[in-house]
């Protein structure tokens, strides 16, 4: 049997769905069978670094750059209101131009930056505490009432998109940052608990863990010191995944007026005030729009690079080649 | 002597039965939990609605007409029994009932994902085939790589895109705003068309690729190389079976995909000013109108259960090895 055929059959006799797969994302339909690549046969190399890899690490890197940056330094106060400069052309100390209030583009893209990986830190931070023991203990107890009640929860949970959660929390304490990284990182916790659980059924009926059993080691010690770092790849393939997902869903919120408040400057908000300038100046739109796209795009692509660079079956089969 | 096969209707039976039972359930645990949340919640309405300088008098005889005296679990299965009827109750707000502006949001919103999802499926089933059939060359591998893009681009931004190519450059379709079909196919059309195409856009570069994974999972199958060893053709052994196989994958993610756009749908309402339940629950949210917003809440996530289901079932009909 195939690996490949060993995962899919993992699937049926654990009642899994797609989701359940690492680094694919239920419910946001966001990410890609991970087993589908030319690059993912047997006999191609994998393990070392790949282009997606190498592609999404730069786009992450300048994103995280530009927020580094955006402390220390700004072409101009993205905030401040200048009447001279409104709607002003790009050029001459405005390299992108400026808004309807004459604020710097360029300024307010580097602290969009920042607001768009805060944001996303801190939801995917929320889903990876929530999500990761949960699966780890519904994986390690199967058929015990425990992981029952978890999947039942986490179905329930699953079925609160991040935005409605995020409109739900705006409309009781009012819209903001805070509202909207619990909502999505509330969200993102059953994609994380699924994938956790899906990997730790697979890890659980290795030879390893039936020694560290027959050893005597309690569970709790098995679950960090043998499950955790197995699962941890997958973990972290996850990680980069629902961060894109993570930033669509800021950009979302924040076009709706649902994330981060003015004037903090946040991609999704320079989107929305865009619009009706639209007929007469689009590229305020051209830029917020091109961050949003490139972000995601670097966080999909790191996590397709990760998965392949970290998947074990890959490495041993290189080891062997 | 082997048991005698109860047939795919009678294997299924027991199935439709527990899963019709975990709907109820979970629909029942979502309304609790969505009324916890909004109900529950500091803040009472009737001193909301009346001001700061309302009596306590008028606070306690408005608060005797909202029923929000009684105690929480008489006002849930009072609001959960009316669900059931099709009845939202009436809003501390606005004083209209809440049922009919749901009833008549719906079809906006159902036309809208329904046209997305039909725009995603109609690129992404010829191109995620074509791209996993053709892998090994060059428009393969571009098809990859496009969709790639699109999965980063969400439906909102490309709805900012449609306007400004269709709306602003070729002034083509209007940017914005609904006609209902009575007043005329034609218009309805051109005012549906870039909704249409920003939500489906998106989906269809997400579902192309899960098209693709799942016709290249099939392709490497060893009953398609017997099929082909009989002497059908690639195609013809592709079509005749293949295409059931890899419809399953395919089918659970069009389910999680069709939640996804519903959700997408609250947001491209707003981009195109369409007057679906997103902006209804929009404007209940800026109005303070809660009672609303949890009517409207509760449709979208029990929308999201029921679809769910659906896809539960059609992946256990669709695939006989779950029996």
């Amino acid at each position: 049997m195939t690996g490949r055929k060993a995962r899919w059959m993992t699937r049926w006799t654990t009642g899994g769905r797609p989701g359940d797969r690492p680094g694919e994302q239920p419910g946001e339909g966001r990410g890609d069978l991970p087993d589908d690549r030319p690059g993912r046969r047997p006999g191609r190399p994998g393990g070392r670094l790949n282009a997606g890899l190498l592609a999404g690490g730069a786009l992450v890197g300048l994103v995280a750059l530009a927020a580094v940056a955006s402390f220390f330094w700004t072409p101009h106060d993205p905030t401040l209101v200048d009447a001279a400069q409104r709607l002003r052309e790009p050029g001459g100390g405005y390299l992108l131009g400026a808004d309807k209030f004459g604020r710097d583009t360029f300024s307010q893209l580097m602290v969009g930056a920042r607001t768009t990986l805060y944001v996303g830190v801190v939801a995917v931070g929320i889903a990876a505490v929530l999500g990761a023991p949960l699966g780890v203990i519904a994986g390690m107890t199967p058929r015990g009432w425990l992981s029952e009640l978890i999947m039942r929860v986490n179905d329930l949970v699953f079925a609160f998109p991040a935005l409605l959660l995020a409109v739900m929390l705006g409309a009781v304490y009012g819209p903001g940052t805070l509202t909207a990284m619990i909502a999505i990182g509330v969200a993102t916790v059953p994609a994380f608990a699924r994938v956790a659980r899906a990997a730790t059924l697979q890890v659980m009926v290795t030879d390893y863990i039936l020694a560290a059993r027959a050893a005597g080691r309690r569970r709790p010690a098995i679950a960090v010191r043998h499950v955790l770092p197995n699962i941890a790849s997958v973990l972290i393939v996850q990680a980069s995944v629902s961060f894109a997902i993570a930033i669509l869903a800021e950009a979302a919120l924040s076009f709706l007026g649902f994330g981060t408040r003015p004037p903090i400057p946040s991609w999704g908000r320079m989107l929305q005030e865009s619009q009706e300038l639209l007929f007469s100046t689009p590229r305020l739109a051209l830029w917020p729009g091109l961050a949003i796209a490139l972000a995601v795009l670097g966080f999909n692509l790191l996590g397709d690079g990760l998965r392949d660079f970290l998947d074990p079956r890959l490495r041993r089969i290189r080891a062997e080649g | 002597m082997t048991p005698p096969n109860p047939g795919p209707a009678g294997a299924a039976a027991p199935y439709l039965v527990k899963r019709v039972a975990v709907l109820l359930a979970s629909t029942a645990v979502a309304a609790v939990a969505v009324f916890a949340f909004m109900a529950l919640l500091p803040g009472d309405p009737a001193e909301i609605a009346l001001g700061v300088n309302a009596t306590p008098e008028a606070v306690a005889e408005l608060r005797r007409q909202f029923g929000t005296d009684r105690p929480p679990a008489v006002r849930f299965l009072d609001w959960f029994g009316g669900l059931l009827q099709g009845d939202f109750g009436t809003s501390y707000v606005t004083s209209a009932p809440i049922g009919p502006q749901i009833a008549d949001r719906l079809g906006v919103t159902v036309v809208l994902v329904a046209g997305g999802m039909a725009v995603a499926l109609a690129l992404a089933v010829p191109l995620g085939t074509f791209a996993a059939v053709h892998h090994r060359n060059p428009l393969g591998a571009a098809i990859s790589a496009v969709s790639q893009i699109g999965i980063a681009v969400p439906a909102f931004l490309a709805g900012i895109l449609l306007v400004f190519v269709f709306a602003v450059r070729a002034q083509a379709l209007p940017s914005g705003g609904y006609v209902p079909l009575a007043d005329g196919p034609g218009e309805w059309l051109r005012h549906l068309l870039m909704p249409w195409l920003s939500l489906g856009l998106v989906q269809g570069a997400v579902l192309t690729r899960y098209v693709r994974s799942a016709v290249l999972d099939v392709m490497r199958e060893d009953y398609l190389r017997t099929a082909r060893a009989k002497g059908r053709g690639s195609t013809g052994a592709l079509w005749r079976h293949g295409l059931r196989n890899a419809s399953i994958p395919v089918v659970t993610v069009l389910g999680l995909q069709l939640a996804t756009l519903l959700i997408g749908a609250v947001v491209v309402e707003r981009v195109f000013v369409l007057p679906g339940l997103g902006d209804l629950l929009l404007s209940g949210v800026a109005g303070r109108d809660l009672l609303l917003v949890q009517g409207v809440v509760m449709v979208l996530v029990a929308a999201v259960l029921l679809i769910n289901f659906v896809v539960d079932v059609a992946y256990h009909l669709l695939d006989p090895r779950l029996r």
